[in-house]
């Protein structure tokens, strides 16, 4: 056709020849750079976490696995196996991170008695659900295995007799305080869903103490717990307990540690549950009390299911955090007396402190296998099916 | 009036703010009891609990002289370390953060395991070359051209490929090592390359630190902005950072103050790392109030000083953006 021979062809050849010259560079390298922009976003938060926590991860393995000495201008390793472990487990700081172990009385075994049902109540659970795997089930033996040790050691040492290590006191502040913040949490947020006047004060009231650095709640309430001179001396002397130290008695200190933990944390269940649970439908509970449902009726069927996502997160949330605990300890105990209130990070920097590098870098590995231990089973075994994508 | 949950009766209401007054006073009683005991003489804290000012005790501001006055410099230098290296690090971490979970919530990548793989074995090469007396640009040159190497021969032949989501998994999950596990090595890390107790280092420990936490929650409200936006955008010849920095992160300042504060928060209090990584210079403000057990255990009016220039910060930012760290902790808990 004619026509189509009408194309303008100065322009086309322009165009061809703007093509064919050379670009200039820094065109170039922008448009390289834009095609290449995910990877230029992602790659420094990547490198900067390898460097820093999974290279590190590696080298900590190795150092806890040797004995390490800083001498002139470097530091020198000795390769030893397994002994630092083999030190805390069964060795000479077994006492300090495990305990000392002693007969459990009828509680304890009774106890122990009830973790195992407990635990074979869950298996058989899995099992009568269908859909068993080979390796769910070899997973799942594992976990069980390891409870049990756990368990086992926390039934030997939590008695008069025997004293808990390091190990065993962080357990019990982990699951002391993850559980009793959540239940009052849980109770004050049923409160504060309501609508009232003054909602927003008390919001903001209960936001402060998550905000606070622990080291200064570790004085506080040291101050507090002081039973002659600090503020509930009345309550004390009402009590017979005004020449008590708390900080002297092991179980008293660790209650000084929980409350304040518990006083730090508490809040922060309250405002994840509170807007859980503002956010549920107002028209399931309205349909519900039209049918006549009772006010547990409502909590029972539809507000716990409505909130339970929200709070198995922040749960798990909180357990992560809660491992980790060691400014509250170290200031308002002093990790005492004796270690009754040492956490396994104290511990860990305790041992650093003597020097014992390699000791304190399988104090942090036996941690982080804790971690994971309860992390990983948490979210795969106890967590509600459905909250999981 | 909005309708609520639950529309309780009189007396409920009654319980309610008696429990809810109760828990208030159980969170402002110790803060009250720090400030009032800053105020005090030594003799008025020992001699016996008293509770309110002028009326029980005549208020001093000697603690306060002495702390701002007398031992200023001491004070002063932790206090702009803390200053210096929660801003610059909660800054560098959202950056950094924010970019991060950008390009997760809008590019497709599929790294493969064996490339993985390959970078870490020439990492390690180096690593264990270096710790055996080779020097270390050698062993840096060396490893980085056999990676290139085997990566232009082996690329081809791996299949098995990662997602996003193994990416953001993986990023998010650090926020479960414990710090002190890892101490030790970026202890020695820092000792090698002469960084030890210097700020550069605590900042650089800490972006670390956070950045799973900014990731986390920042990738949900990346999620929620409009992809149209940016493919109008993209139309209009705009650059991919430009359409970052000058539409999305715009959108998305919400969420970015509620991380902000939380990194913020986060490491003015952080403890481990500075307890690690810090001797007299860069010593941080947790970290000086924490030694003052020693010298000023008993004296608790220059201690409730110390407590209150360090958490007064924090609590000022809690009452003015309440409604922001609110919703981030839910926006967390949620997309967990």
């Amino acid at each position: 056709m004619p026509k189509s021979i009408l194309v303008d062809l100065p322009a086309v050849r322009q165009s061809a020849e703007l093509n064919s010259a050379p670009v200039p560079l820094l065109e170039r390298l922008e448009a390289s750079l834009n095609r290449s922009a995910g990877f230029v976003l992602l790659m420094p938060a990547v490198l900067l976490i390898a460097s820093l926590a999974i290279f590190p991860l590696f080298i900590s393995l190795y150092i806890s696995l040797a004995r390490l000495k800083f001498i002139k201008g470097g530091f020198e390793l000795k390769f030893v196996g397994l002994a630092n472990y083999a030190k805390l487990l069964v060795g000479l700081d077994r006492e300090h991170f495990v305990g000392r172990l002693a007969s459990p009385g009828w509680i304890g075994w009774s106890s122990y008695a009830l973790l195992v049902c407990l635990l074979g109540w869950l298996f058989l659970n899995y099992w009568q659900r269908g859909a068993v795997h080979a390796s769910g089930v070899v997973w799942r033996l594992l976990g069980c295995g390891i409870s049990l040790l756990i368990g086992w050691y926390m039934v030997h040492t939590l008695v008069p007799n025997g004293r808990p290590g390091t190990v065993i006191v962080t357990l019990l502040f982990v699951f002391g305080g993850v559980g009793s913040q959540f239940l009052v949490g849980l109770g004050l947020a049923i409160l504060c869903a309501q609508h009232f006047a003054g909602r927003r004060f008390f919001r903001v009231v209960f936001l402060l103490p998550m905000m606070i650095t622990p080291v200064g709640i570790g004085y506080m309430f040291r101050m507090l717990a002081d039973t002659s001179k600090g503020p509930l001396k009345p309550l004390w002397v009402l009590l017979g307990l005004e020449n008590t130290s708390w900080v002297q008695s092991a179980w008293g200190a660790r209650a000084a540690v929980m409350v304040g933990d518990f006083w730090q944390w508490t809040p922060f269940m309250f405002i994840v549950l509170l807007a859980a649970l503002e956010s549920q439908s107002v028209e399931e509970v309205e349909a519900a009390v039209v049918d006549g449902a009772t006010f547990w009726q409502i909590f029972r069927h539809i507000t716990i299911p409505a909130i339970l996502p929200v709070s198995s997160t922040v749960v798990l949330i909180r357990m992560i955090e809660a491992f980790k605990i060691i400014d509250l300890p170290n200031i308002l105990t002093n990790g005492g007396p004796g270690t009754a209130t040492e956490s396994v990070t104290l511990h860990a920097y305790s041992l650093w402190r003597r020097l014992d590098i390699g000791g304190s870098a399988a104090v942090g590995y036996l941690l982080l296998v804790l971690v994971t231990f309860f992390a990983v089973s948490y979210a795969n075994f106890i967590r509600p099916r459905h909250t999981v994508e | 009036m909005k309708r609520t949950v639950f529309s309780p009766s009189r007396s409920g209401m009654i319980l309610t703010y008696a429990i809810l007054g109760l828990w208030a006073v159980i969170i402002l009683f110790p803060l009250y009891w720090v400030a009032i005991t800053s105020l005090k003489l030594p003799i008025a804290v020992f001699a016996g609990p008293f509770y309110v000012p002028f009326l029980d005790f005549q208020p001093s501001g000697h603690a306060w002289k002495y702390i701002f006055v007398d031992v200023r410099r001491d004070v002063f230098r932790p206090y702009a370390n803390t200053v210096f290296v929660a801003t610059v690090s909660s800054l560098l971490a959202l950056l950094l953060g924010s970019s991060a979970s950008y390009a997760l919530a809008r590019f497709v990548f599929r790294p493969k395991v064996g490339v993985i793989g390959l970078f870490i074995g020439c990492v390690s090469i180096a690593a264990f070359a270096t710790y055996n007396g080779v020097p270390w640009i050698v062993a840096v040159a060396g490893a980085a051209a056999s990676y290139i190497l085997l990566f232009l021969g082996l690329a081809r032949r791996f299949r098995k490929t990662l997602g996003n989501s193994d990416i953001a998994f993986w990023l998010i999950s650090q926020r479960m090592l414990p710090p002190v596990v890892v101490v030790v090595p970026i202890y020695v890390m820092f000792q090698q390359i002469g960084l030890l107790d210097t700020l550069t280092a605590l900042v650089i420990a800490y972006v670390a630190a956070n950045l799973p936490i900014v990731v986390w929650l920042m990738r949900d409200y990346f999620e929620s902005v409009p992809i149209e936006l940016e493919e109008c955008a993209a139309i209009d010849g705009a650059t991919r950072y430009r359409i970052l920095f000058s539409i999305v992160l715009p959108l998305a300042v919400p969420g970015l103050v509620s991380t902000f504060l939380f990194v913020l928060v986060f490491s003015w209090n952080e403890y481990l790392l500075s307890l690690f990584l810090t001797g007299a210079r860069s010593q941080t403000l947790p970290l000086m109030v924490a030694g003052q057990n020693a010298t000023r255990g008993p004296e608790w009016w220059y201690m409730s000083v110390l407590i209150l220039i360090m958490i007064l910060p924090v609590i000022g930012l809690a009452i003015a953006l309440d409604r922001y760290i609110a919703r981030g902790l839910l926006v967390g808990a949620i997309k967990g």
